[in-house]
């Protein structure tokens, strides 16, 4: 089946490849981007043409987004790839890897397989798999990283779970290396860390709180950028959270090390605070910085430090949520609101959009190899359109997501998504 | 001079209703809350010391203790304040029952409240347990002890015993010594105590104190000596066993030695110092038997009587303000 052939009129275009912020058209046609006019209208548009004028909103390439957990297969009423590809969609993602720590775990070429086979037959956005680094995520024996890339899984990660053994992140990073699969690492001392549910500080200290320091995500990554420098080999640095590890990840960039790093958008819009009186939904992994901490990230993302940011989509049902703040899971959903609080950086004049977009679209493409991310002829016709003026009051109970542990409910921001594009094919409109 | 228990009219009238519902925190009441509480409290410790210690002011209500962890002196003292006032007292420890049984504490929140008590004391192991409760149930909820959080009745109580020993809490120099990062007890006193005007110091190693605790608004020392120099209140707390591992500290003898209150540390405090200690102690371990056995310096055991007098206090406090349909 082939779509209708679209236009784009009247947008305000956002190429993050050649840089254009500004008035244009675009055209898709066969599920591929066919034509971009930067100023004009396209001319000759023949009748079969689905033309839509933009009215000025935004038209970007569709969100990247490299980090969502969902509960398929293993924990179906917590999130299905099905709930998460519409709330993706409906969140202007257009393609999300999904993270290995389901049950059970993708750290076989089956498991890859079975979820690239549901996400076919679903057809809403592109999904894509992570694989685990090692196997049963043990942190221990490395997982099959050659035949699950050769399945489909775009890099590989051990999630959540740090990879403690220095000799196994060493021969990892060697060996995916080699094979040109990028390794995802969140760095975090598993000792300083442990029982810890908080940030170590003044606030934690008061409300009694088990806390980590900053200092656990700081040793963790200096001795990844080690290996790194020791193997030569490629490293996403998982949920960079603050401002120490900032400066380690700068000096290696100086170095010229190939590490790039990604932010979660909860440590770009909330700190420690935002926990108040004990709110589970604030509960994260990393936990909540303090506010120079955030600063420092949106700076680092403006900069170009921060390459790429993500939702850390981690859905977690009221059973989960509800409990004493030390037993409740940590995770906040984020595919809806990716968006909508990534441009309250830019609203905030802290991140000019351009530099934002880039951030979500064309940064994680080239993390992982894919040729969306950009507005370019022959590029799919993977669009975002995006009235990112339009004020909403996010509510978590109209979330699409089956899980509705969203920190942004109740917050107001801007930014209506108005079509959400795949492949060409209209996978979300708003009414 | 005798002193007279004030009767139920009488204790009515001098009652102010607690601001809040939920006494989850010390910072839920201001200085001049604590006052009234404490002089109430005073009249119960009056009629605590008479053979008929019974006052029906809470007479038809239903008060649960809601203990996850284990507790002599708070639930007694809950209880006793309880069933003093008429109230009909319910203890139940679910430890051992229906959460193992995967029930969360907000299924037995909604359990209990649908039996329609008048008052919850919770205590429970998790920081922020109180507060999730009071946002599930209709009834008061009051904080026993949550986590490494807060402990407000006992911070009451203490100043109570620091106020009937010196006649003020204002001015007076406190030290709090020991593991003040794990001790809720330490928190609800230094927000109390800082709030009454008393000069607070804590006093540990530093791997027992709270990151930043200086922002707290008290000195800190971590030589024990030092820290209580010139105080008038030595307040110790009690060092859990399973510390010793985790490199907190190396040994309770080494820590006896460095941070346990004995006679010769205590000469370094102000003359007429006394000395408290939230129960139950460790003796040899963050006390030596000859100060917290001696009752012209030691306020444990007033501290223990006082615990059923501010509890008393606060019980007719947060019922005057139910609803009396």
């Amino acid at each position: 089946m082939t779509s209708r052939p679209v236009a784009f009129i009247g947008a305000r275009l956002i190429d993050p490849e050649s840089g254009w912020d500004g008035p244009g058209a675009l055209v898709a046609r066969d599920g591929l981007v066919a034509d971009v006019i930067h100023g004009g209208r396209p001319g000759g548009l023949s009748e079969d043409f689905r033309v839509i004028d933009a009215d000025g909103a935004m038209l970007c390439p569709g969100l990247i987004d490299l980090r969502v957990r969902t509960g398929e297969p293993g924990a179906e009423p917590k999130e299905t790839l099905e709930s998460a590809a519409r709330a993706a969609a409906a969140g202007g993602v257009t393609s999300i890897v999904v993270q290995p720590d389901t049950d059970p775990v993708i750290d076989d070429p089956a498991v890859a397989d079975f979820i690239l086979r549901r996400a076919r037959d679903i057809g809403l956005v592109h999904v894509y798999p992570a694989g685990a680094a090692t196997k049963g995520l043990n942190g221990q024996g490395m997982a099959e990283i050659g035949l699950m890339a050769e399945a489909g899984c775009v890099y590989v990660t051990d999630a959540d779970r740090p990879i403690v053994d220095s000799r196994v992140m060493r021969r990892l990073l060697a060996y995916a290396g080699a094979l040109g699969v990028l390794v995802a690492h969140r760095p975090a001392d598993p000792w300083l860390t442990q029982g810890a549910c908080a940030t170590e500080s003044e606030f934690a200290g008061r409300m009694g709180l088990a806390a980590e320091p900053v200092a656990a995500e700081t040793i963790m990554l200096e001795r990844d950028i080690a290996l790194v420098e020791l193997t030569g080999a490629r490293l996403m640095v998982d949920q960079i959270s603050a401002a120490a590890p900032l400066a380690s990840l700068a000096r290696a960039r100086a170095r010229g090390l190939p590490i790039i790093a990604t932010a979660s958008i909860n440590h770009l819009s909330f700190n420690e605070l935002d926990i108040g009186d004990y709110r589970t939904f604030c509960k994260l992994v990393p936990p909540l910085r303090a506010e120079d901490d955030r600063l420092a990230l949106i700076e680092a993302l403006a900069s170009g430090l921060v390459d790429i940011v993500v939702s850390a989509h981690s859905p977690a049902p009221p059973e989960d949520k509800r409990l004493p703040y030390d037993e409740a899971a940590p995770g906040a959903v984020g595919l809806e609101t990716l968006l909508p609080a990534l441009l309250t950086l830019h609203h905030e004049g802290r991140v000019p959009l351009a530099r934002l977009i880039h951030a979500v679209t064309l940064a994680p493409a080239r993390a992982i190899g894919l040729s969306a991310g950009r507005l370019t002829p022959g590029a799919p016709a993977d669009l975002v359109l995006c009235d990112i003026y339009a004020p909403r009051l996010i509510d978590a109970a109209r979330l699409i997501s089956k899980s509705r542990n969203s920190p942004f409910d109740g917050r107001r921001l801007q930014g209506m998504v108005r079509m959400t594009l795949v492949d060409g094919k209209v996978v979300h409109q708003s009414r | 001079m005798t002193v007279i228990a004030p009767g139920a009219d009488e204790v009515r009238q001098r009652t102010i209703p607690f601001p809040r519902r939920h006494f989850l925190s010390v910072t839920d009441l201001d200085p001049v809350q604590v006052g009234a509480l404490l002089d109430l409290a005073e009249g119960f410790v009056v009629l605590n010391r008479q053979r008929a210690k019974k006052l029906d002011l809470l007479k038809g209500r239903t008060l649960i203790n809601l203990f996850f962890e284990a507790s002599t002196r708070t639930q007694s003292s809950f209880e006793l304040a309880g069933k003093r006032l008429g109230a009909d007292v319910v203890n139940m420890s679910p430890r051992a029952s229906s959460v193992t049984k995967g029930e969360t504490l907000i299924d037995t929140a909604v359990t209990l409240n649908a039996m329609q008590p008048d008052i919850l004391v919770i205590r429970h192991g998790s920081s922020g347990a109180a507060s999730l409760l009071s946002q599930k149930v209709d009834c008061s909820v009051i904080n026993a002890g949550d986590g490494q959080h807060e402990h407000p009745s006992q911070a009451l109580l203490d100043s109570l015993s620091m106020r009937r020993a010196f006649g003020r809490v204002d001015g007076l120099t406190v030290a709090i010594c020991g593991d003040v990062l794990h001790s809720r007890v330490a928190r609800s006193n230094v927000a109390l105590l800082t709030m009454l005007g008393a000069r607070v110091r804590v006093v540990g190693p530093p791997t027992l104190l709270p990151c930043d605790v200086a922002r707290w608004g008290v000195e800190v020392h971590h030589d024990l000596r030092e820290g209580i120099d010139g105080a008038d209140v030595v307040m110790m707390l009690r060092l859990q066993l399973e510390r010793m591992q985790g490199a907190l500290v190396p040994s309770m003898r080494e820590y006896f030695r460095l941070w346990g209150l004995d006679r010769e540390k205590l000469a370094h405090a102000a003359p007429g110092v006394r000395v408290m200690h939230p129960g139950p102690m460790n003796r040899g371990v963050e006390i030596d038997s000859d100060v917290a056995d001696d009752t012209g310096v030691s306020l444990i055991q007033d501290q223990v009587e006082m615990g059923v007098a501010v509890r008393m206090a606060v019980l007719t406090s947060i019922a005057a303000r139910l609803d009396n349909r």
